[in-house]
């Protein structure tokens, strides 16, 4: 499974994980209280450099998964354009992109591993009060375990559907398919009792 | 125990494994992606509370950066999104199709299931996502529902795909819906 942290190093990796967590919240809060174009375009023009920092493939990456709210920003200016209030489209916009450049830039410099450290720091209350939070962790590893294998088994339903048949799947591939994911909850649960189980 | 948890680490591994597979497209051309059908499923296999969860395990990965909404998207930049209403919703739309399923008992499963997948996965679930794109955009609710409108029809058949294929389920792994089993 691969998480979408950037492969390029950059300073931000080595930072801890909770910091930038705490500080996208500050930022994004105090995006919500700006209303001037300028200072918008001021705070879009930063993060576009801050982007640019880390070089060339690290920007272009970044740009492509800004690509995905052309529609509304489409929609967005259309109607207040229609509306005559253009001004107030812009800034809608450009604290749009930011706020989303911004929470895309502490996933892109934060490894998984470290925001897994910061699940358990923010579970750590509930162990506090005698909750274990280990069926948690282990429900984490195994989702991401079986995620890539029941993605695989999927298509090798869709691909014996089509070996006998003219057109594609579509939905009726779909009872299989719970079922292979229903009888593997079934193996796991097995497999993990037979080491152990969860302790209680 | 370890049944609960394998059970709920699967369903959000299929509510992930459905945004991987390609989308299906309806007849009068609205492109819909099979994954809240997944969280509809969520509800009426696994019952409320075991749905919830599962779902919510599925939105916790998300935010970690894992990329498995629906084309490749996640990461908390969705949390800054329009559609970060329909995220968040995906939870709560699970667990209200799991307790309407739990508790109305006197109707075939078929139409059970699809009426909660309904109320759950469409009313529920575009309630949180109209309220998302209302103060993300910073429009009127009726404005952002209209918006969306346009895929609620892809959802209504969602729901009654989700509605069968609950039925079909309970057929062929009767112990498996536990929604519907006494001794959960």
């Amino acid at each position: 499974m691969i998480s979408l942290t950037s492969p390029v190093r950059t300073w931000a990796h080595g930072w801890p994980a909770g910091l930038k967590l705490a500080g996208l919240c500050a930022a994004t809060l105090v995006l919500f209280f700006i209303e001037s174009v300028p200072a918008h375009l001021a705070i879009f023009g930063a993060v576009l450099g801050v982007y640019a920092l880390p070089g060339r493939v690290f920007l272009a990456t970044g740009m492509r998964r800004l690509r995905l709210l052309w529609p509304f920003i489409l929609v967005v200016m259309l109607w207040h354009l229609w509306e005559g209030s253009v001004a107030q489209g812009v800034a809608i916009c450009l604290r749009l992109l930011s706020a989303v450049a911004l929470a895309n830039l502490v996933t892109m410099t934060t490894r998984l591993t470290d925001m897994i450290a910061v699940i358990r720091w923010l579970a750590a209350p509930l162990r506090r009060v005698g909750l274990e939070t280990r069926a948690l962790e282990l429900a984490v590893a195994l989702t991401i375990r079986m995620t890539p294998v029941l993605a695989e088994k999927g298509e090798l339903l869709s691909a014996s559907w089509r070996a006998r048949a003219r057109r594609r799947a579509g939905w009726r591939i779909l009872l299989p398919f719970t079922l292979l994911a229903l009888d593997d909850a079934d193996h796991v649960a097995e497999a993990l009792k037979a080491r152990g189980g969860l302790g209680n | 125990m370890e049944r609960n948890v394998a059970l709920i680490a699967l369903f959000a591994a299929l509510i992930a494994a459905l945004g991987l597979i390609p989308q299906i497209t309806l007849a009068f051309g609205v492109p819909i992606t099979a994954q809240s059908l997944g969280v509809m499923l969520c509800g009426t296999v696994l019952g409320a509370r075991r749905g919830a969860l599962a779902v919510l395990l599925f939105v916790l990965l998300v935010a970690m950066g894992l990329p498995l909404l629906a084309g490749g998207r996640g990461g908390l930049g969705v949390f800054a999104s329009p559609t970060v209403g329909f995220v968040l919703g995906f939870p709560v739309a699970a667990f209200v199709t799991g307790w309407i399923v739990e508790r109305w008992r006197g109707a075939p499963l078929t139409l059970v299931a699809g009426v909660a997948s309904a109320l759950g996965g469409i009313v529920v679930l575009y309630a949180f996502g109209v309220a998302g794109l209302a103060v993300v955009l910073e429009k009127s609710l009726q404005e952002a529902l209209a918006l969306v409108t346009a895929f609620i029809p892809g959802d209504v058949l969602k729901a009654a795909i989700a509605g069968m294929l609950t039925s079909a389920l309970a057929r062929a792994r009767p112990q498996s819906v536990l929604s519907r089993a006494d001794a959960g």
